[in-house]
């Protein structure tokens, strides 16, 4: 890509680009089949995206999930945790564009902006409380390889007060951004 | 009846369950979840990545993982393969090589290479070079990158599938079936420890 890319050096919550390491779809090469994978077409103004689009089934399923795990807060965990899930995910397994997106959503809806920046200053053994610790010590047992998620998590994520379904949504949150990191990191690379 | 749910399968969740009803409520992500296995191990079109080639990148990456159902589907599911038997043998033996723990890698140079930890750079072994041929091997280097040490991911790498013949597409395939694993395994093991917890 042509693109004059200055990658960042550090954690941030600022709006960061990305630029793909091959080729993406031109706009103009898009048919009906391509926009279906999009989910949305204004995605195909996103590099990222058309991408992506190059397998329209696998990424319109992929955009399925991530829109009901994140964004079906008719019940189960508030969006906030599901963010910091998705955060300290991404702050573990060193994706500072993914980390960037979901550490601004989790500032928005906890309105804890300072804590969030000391998960992605101080990585994911920042003290932020007890709820807050559990969600992150979970995510992160369970981004590791092997992975370590275990009873001990469950326990813990129970004594700061979440019960089954948000226990569930901690798990799909954390276990979709291993999906997320890995197409960001390995596709093309953040740009200040 | 319903189509077999393979995270459901997987994790051992029986229609009925409080598991079940609670997955109830993801209606959407439940249903995109198996629509992302089926575009994946079922897809329209299999010109730029072969169904042996995603069979056998699928139990490399679960094994690399550890003993699991979900690695032990996907090993069956590369033997059931016409090409199977013979790489199933070099998929173990690649396994047993390149297990370790993750993640680690390195950050951009900066504030954040305090961090930098390092690991296993996993290569092919020489005697499984033949019978894996050089798409194969790329896809295993790759996939081992991905799975334990995502972070150290350059150009350099696509450049590397490129050069060992795999297309735009194919590659984009593939990095979301490696991805895409990485999710299954853990909604599965997360799973199952919710549902023994409860046990």
């Amino acid at each position: 890509m042509s693109a004059t890319v200055n990658p960042p050096v550090v954690f941030t919550q600022d709006e960061l680009g990305w630029v793909s390491w091959i080729e993406p779809l031109p706009e103009a090469e898009l048919t009906e089949r391509h926009y279906a994978g999009l989910v949305d077409r204004a995605r195909a103004k996103s590099e990222y995206f058309r991408l992506l689009v190059r397998d329209p089934e696998v990424l319109e399923a992929r955009t399925k999930t991530d829109k009901d795990i994140f964004y079906n807060v008719a019940d189960g965990l508030p969006r906030a945790e599901r963010e910091l899930a998705a955060a300290a995910t991404s702050r573990y397994n060193g994706c500072i564009y993914c980390a960037s997106v979901h550490a601004r959503f989790a500032s928005t809806y906890s309105k804890r902006r300072d804590d969030v920046q000391r998960l992605l200053d101080e990585g994911v053994k920042a003290d932020l409380g007890e709820r807050w610790n559990a969600v992150v010590k979970a995510s992160v047992a369970l981004a590791a390889t092997p992975i370590a998620f275990g009873p001990d998590n469950i326990e813990e994520l129970r004594r700061a007060g979440l019960d089954d379904a948000e226990i569930v949504d901690v798990i799909n949150g954390a276990a979709f951004f291993n999906w997320a990191n890995r197409l960001m990191l390995s596709l093309g690379e953040p740009s200040t | 009846m319903a189509p077999t749910d393979i995270i459901d399968t997987l994790a051992g969740i029986e229609p009925g369950s409080a598991l079940d009803a609670i997955r109830a409520r993801r209606i959407q992500a439940r249903e995109n979840a198996q629509k992302s296995y089926l575009s994946l191990f079922e897809p329209v079109d299999t010109g730029d990545f072969s169904l042996a080639e995603r069979a056998a990148v699928a139990a490399f990456v679960t094994g690399l993982h550890g003993e699991s159902p979900v690695a032990t589907f996907y090993r069956e599911k590369l033997a059931a393969n016409a090409d199977g038997a013979r790489l199933l043998e070099a998929i173990d033996a690649e396994i047993a090589r390149g297990r370790t723990s993750g993640p680690y890698g390195s950050y951009p140079a900066g504030p954040l290479s305090v961090e930098n930890t390092a690991g296993l750079i996993y290569r092919v072994s020489a005697a499984s070079k033949s019978a894996l041929g050089i798409r194969l091997v790329a896809a295993l280097e790759h996939a081992h990158l991905l799975v334990f040490r995502p972070r150290d991911a350059a150009s350099a790498d696509m450049k590397a599938l490129l050069a060992a013949g795999w297309s735009d597409t194919g590659i984009v395939t593939f990095s979301q079936l490696v991805a895409f694993l990485s999710f299954q395994v853990r909604v599965v093991s997360g799973l199952r420890t919710l549902a023994a917890a409860n046990a």
